[in-house]
């Protein structure tokens, strides 16, 4: 019987001819990665050696990343003292894919993984963030895990009792329309098969639109899975995945393309043809709450975020600078734009879309996190109101249960910043 | 007999049962003190100890959504609250499984706050209403690392085994 390419990485990664839906399997772990909460994956592998008589010892210190990106710079002494401990094990451990805070080296983990050239193809990945999903984009198999869960994969080099699930596959096909991108067609098959639509399953990308995507666009689509309630997405790995691991991350190893097997078998098919979609908007508080945008313009906005690990990338960036370029934020609306990596902010920089952003009345923040959980920076007055290129809208999420957060793609974001309602793009004049 | 002591609806996310902006706490042992932090009353309460351990909150679909931080877990674990719902998503689960907290998968699962339920191998029986619900088991993968007693506990086990080989 065929298999599906996450069937074919878990067969492969367990040292098996193949799996079935239902196996339960012991995968070998090809990059293991964390944020600041590796503070909390330090205690529970501590915790495991305990009592053990044994020194604790990671499996394969080239194996672990660990990126600094939810609370960058510090914003309290709690998280720098746990930065300032994670620091000292990663010199202790000898862990090199370490990125600190730094504007050569930072950004988010998710960013990070990706423009370092980090993920291979074929492989699994895993990480103590949900949108480890993310990194399904170059054909990982790529999902998110608790800190005990990890401490458990630092100690054996293993997943332990993974159950092998069951895939959708995702038909995409048609060419975008003008300022309607691959945010959209995400928000658009979340809001159709709901936010636990694809929950404990893997949605598998094909179709002329995923195959003529960028990598930037499909870590966008596989990023979001999880808000379907999905293990991962994966996008079956092929030539613009070469090109990107070779062009922009510098891999010059051969490469292991790993594709479905004709008579794969897929739990459900969904078919989407994207050549009529619309701007698509995830309303409060759930993000399968899903609208076409001409439900919600003129919606009255106090804060427009563009950003994240999700849209902070440069083609996401460079649709808003075209936007806001030679114009002027709305009054009384705040903007503010992340990038995913210093990288992408420095090659912002020299494109000038930086100063197009600052010229407009944005605020450039640096990259990381930032405002999306609500942690750290760009929180809410209470009954203010959000649009966000970023991936959740869950009630509290930009850090005040009092306020609301709409979802978009950055065109949206940016349009509507100028007018300081929900805006169209396609409406706007000349851009 | 346990009683509920609060009822919530679908897609409750990791956001609300432990918001991101206590994130930077992360001991099982210091988190307790923020779950559902912004539900005001319910967090007074479990602060006051007012909430009996073996409590239960019962939800609808997509229980714990979203984010993989496990404090969402250990939080509700330090109140040795039990979980019935419809389904629970998967991060959240597994963490539960792993943690030790009780989760328990209920299809159809009505109650109300303030009804007692009797929680049974394979059902949970709603007392209060005389309506019985049938608990979904979990996966024989899943259920191994909680007759373990928990993650930390299964893989201590595989660490010394393997120094023996």
């Amino acid at each position: 019987m065929g298999m599906t390419v996450v069937e074919k990485i878990l067969a492969r990664a367990s040292g098996r001819q193949s799996v079935k839906v239902g196996d339960v399997v012991e995968p070998r772990v090809g990059l293991a990665m964390s944020h600041e909460n590796a503070a909390l994956v330090i205690n529970q592998f501590q915790e495991i050696f305990k009592g053990t008589g044994l020194e604790p010892r990671i499996w394969d210190p080239l194996k672990i990343a660990i990126i600094f990106d939810h609370r960058v710079p510090a914003e309290s002494p709690k998280t720098a003292s746990n930065q300032k401990k994670v620091r000292e094990f990663v010199a202790s451990n000898h862990i090199d894919k370490f990125h600190d805070i730094r504007g050569d080296l930072g950004g988010i983990c998710h960013q990070i993984l990706a423009e370092n050239g980090y993920v291979r193809p074929g492989s699994l990945v895993v990480g103590t963030d949900s949108h480890t999903t993310s990194h399904g984009a170059l054909g990982a198999f790529a999902f998110g895990i608790g800190a005990t869960e990890m401490a458990s994969v630092w100690s054996l080099g293993s997943v332990l009792n993974v159950e092998v699930p069951g895939t959708i596959r995702v038909n995409v096909n048609g060419t975008f329309p003008r300022f309607v991108g691959p945010k959209d067609l995400i928000l658009h098959l979340i809001g159709k098969i709901s936010a636990e639509g694809a929950n404990f399953k893997v949605i598998e990308y094909h179709g002329e639109t995923i195959r003529e995507m960028s990598t930037s666009g499909r870590l966008v689509i596989c990023n979001m899975s999880v808000e379907a309630g999905a293990t991962s997405g994966i996008v079956p790995a092929d030539a613009e995945t070469v090109r990107y691991l070779r062009e922009e991350a510098d891999v010059d190893e051969t490469l292991d393309i790993v594709e479905p097997d004709r008579d794969a078998t897929y739990e459900r098919t969904i078919d989407i043809d994207v050549s009529t979609l619309e701007p698509q908007i995830a309303r409060p508080h759930t993000v399968d709450n899903v609208a076409a945008i001409n439900d919600v313009i003129g919606k009255k906005i106090h804060q427009v975020v563009i950003g994240s690990c999700t849209n902070g990338r440069l083609e996401d960036l460079a649709v808003a600078a075209r936007i806001v370029k030679g114009k002027r934020v709305a009054k009384n609306t705040r903007m503010l734009v992340f990038p995913a990596s210093w990288r992408i902010y420095q090659e912002a920089l020299v494109r000038g879309y930086i100063t197009d952003f600052v010229s407009a009345g944005a605020v450039v923040m640096n990259p990381g996190c930032g405002p999306c959980l609500g942690v750290h920076e760009g929180a809410l007055g209470d009954g203010e109101v959000a649009l966000s290129t970023t991936n959740r809208n869950f009630k509290g999420r930009m850090g005040n249960p009092n306020s609301e957060v709409y979802l978009c793609s950055p065109a949206v974001a940016a349009a509507s910043a100028l007018a300081g309602i929900i805006t169209d793009p396609r409406k706007g004049d000349g851009v | 007999m346990a009683k509920v002591v609060l009822k919530l609806g679908n897609d409750v996310s990791t956001d609300v049962i432990y918001p991101g902006r206590f994130m930077a706490t992360v001991l099982p042992a210091e988190t307790p003190q923020f779950a559902f932090a912004d539900l005001v009353e319910f967090n007074a309460k479990l602060k006051a100890q007012q909430i009996p351990g073996g409590s239960v909150i019962v939800a609808e679909k997509n229980f714990g959504c979203g984010s993989s931080r496990e404090q969402a877990v250990s939080t509700l674990k330090g109140h040795d609250l039990v979980i019935v719902a419809e389904n629970f998503a998967r991060i959240f689960l597994q963490n539960a499984v792993n943690l030790g907290l009780r989760l328990i998968e209920a299809p159809g699962i009505a109650a109300s706050e303030g009804d007692e339920l009797q929680l049974e191998a394979e059902t949970v029986l709603n007392k209060t209403t005389g309506k019985s619900f049938r608990i979904s088991p979990l996966p024989q993968a899943r259920q191994a690392i909680i007759d373990a007693g928990g993650l930390v506990q299964f893989t201590r086990k595989r660490v010394l085994s393997g120094m023996k080989k």
